[in-house]
């Protein structure tokens, strides 16, 4: 059993290795040198190991591509596997790959991508080619969605371990939009979200929030947790109402911010979420010039500093939404990135972090499993 | 792209068809609506096909046709 956590960065992909403790980690070289990897994945479905990237030059524009044999070699497609159709109403072109999501179980051949121009793909043939999911791509909001500072990103794809058909997006900006017919149709679910960045009296918006990312609990395939653009929050019926569980309205929460990007839950314990608290949507760097991991175990009720192990003085740090990841074991380990090439990670829930490698290039997204 | 060679030979009438005709190249050159990417020039003998007809600038035996990537990023 080999523990992997692989990095997208500004500069190439790397794979850090270690055993199943995950106490010491090696560092590959770099896979794919050069190229920005805005997104990264893991499947370990069907028998595979297969590694995605998606991304690419700032010259010859992004795709995805894939290694079966641990980063050895990548697929190189004569032709871009995610494209808009010549003539597709609008002229849109894939300008980056924000997401790279392998469905469930129950559909080991399909992948999803999320891309800019917020838009969704599927592939049906293990994520070698990728069709446009239409029904999310002529939604009537889209000339109304706008792009954040990142660009117009479909970040966050979420497939219902019950039930494949049942999709979550989150976009900034846009909002979180979910289909129960496998993407046919989309409504907004965004009620209980301000969008703070709005006039007052304007901000209780059906769409238009700016969602940096959601997690699904693990106990409860209804429950899911988001970090907006301020703001916490859970939703315990899939989405169709939000609480604010974190800042803001909340007194005494336990976050010194409730900005910031990634929001993790625990690949196994029900209630139980991370998020990493930056000072402000204009200092975005760790709160208070020191690095924590906030948690809460009880679905948002409390929240408690992580920071045994993480830097304390004079860390100014930023980790971007798809940056922070757990490996689905037992305790979690959980890793994240920053944008000064730094890897942190826990192979205990959280309780303590150690540094794994350092002076990387920006590190823009991380995932991690166990594989044989 | 084009097998790792730096020069290759390729068939066609314009610059369009030029592109379209070499293995990998055309993904990384065109967008998906088939227009210039934005950090990549094409040259015809030396002149930017922008100063020509674009991608429809006629191509014949001989000419040379340059892909060159703008030198940006960070």
């Amino acid at each position: 059993m080999t523990t992997v956590v692989a990095l997208g960065t500004a500069k190439g992909v790397f794979l850090l290795t270690s055993d199943k403790a995950r106490n010491k980690f090696e560092v590959s070289p770099p896979h794919l040198p050069g190229e920005a990897l805005y997104s990264v994945a893991i499947d370990t479905r069907g028998g595979r190991n297969r590694f995605f990237a998606g991304g690419g030059s700032w010259h010859w524009g992004p795709q995805i591509r894939y290694s079966d044999d641990l980063g050895a070699t990548w697929s190189e497609p004569v032709e871009r596997s995610v494209a808009f159709a010549e003539g597709t109403d609008g002229g849109p072109s894939v300008a980056q790959i924000w997401q790279i999501q392998p469905s469930t179980e129950a559909e080991p051949e399909v992948v999803y991508a999320g891309v800019e121009p917020s838009a969704l793909f599927r592939s049906e043939d293990g994520g070698l080619t990728y069709s446009l999911v239409e029904g999310l791509w002529n939604h009537p909001h889209r000339p109304q969605w706008t792009p954040g500072g990142g660009g117009m990103c479909l970040h966050t794809v979420l497939v219902d371990p019950r039930d494949p058909n049942r999709l979550d997006v989150a976009m900034s900006t846009g909002g979180h939009y979910r289909s129960d017919d496998r993407g046919s149709t989309w409504n907004a679910r965004n009620k209980g979200i301000k969008a703070v960045f709005l006039p007052e009296g304007q901000q209780d918006v059906e769409f238009g929030q700016c969602v940096h990312r959601i997690a699904r609990d693990a106990s409860d395939a209804d429950t899911f947790f988001l970090q907006h653009h301020w703001g916490i929050y859970r939703s315990d019926d899939s989405g169709d109402t939000w609480v604010n569980i974190g800042g803001g309205e909340v007194a005494d929460s336990g976050v010194p911010s409730d900005f910031g990007f990634p929001v993790v839950t625990h690949p196994t314990q029900g209630g139980t979420a991370y998020v990493i608290p930056l000072n402000s949507d204009m200092f975005r760097a760790t709160a208070e010039a020191k690095c924590r991991v906030y948690r809460t175990s009880d679905s948002g009720k409390s929240w408690e500093a992580l920071s045994t192990g993480l830097p304390q003085d004079n860390a100014h740090l930023t980790i971007l939404r798809d940056a922070f990841c757990h490996d689905g074991q037992s305790p979690a380990g959980l890793y994240f990135g920053t944008r000064t090439g730094q890897v942190f990670g826990s192979n205990n829930d959280g309780e303590s972090w150690s540094l794994l490698a350092e002076n990387l290039p920006p590190v823009l997204s991380v995932r991690a499993a166990a594989i044989d | 792209m084009a097998g790792g060679k730096a020069v290759v030979e390729a068939e066609g009438t314009t610059v369009r068809a030029v592109v379209g005709g070499i293995e990998g190249v055309r993904q990384r050159v065109l967008d998906d609506q088939g227009r210039v990417r934005v950090h990549v020039n094409l040259f015809v003998n030396g002149a930017h096909i922008r100063e020509l007809d674009g991608l429809d600038t006629a191509v014949d035996d001989g000419d040379e046709v340059v892909i060159l990537p703008a030198v940006s990023g960070g």
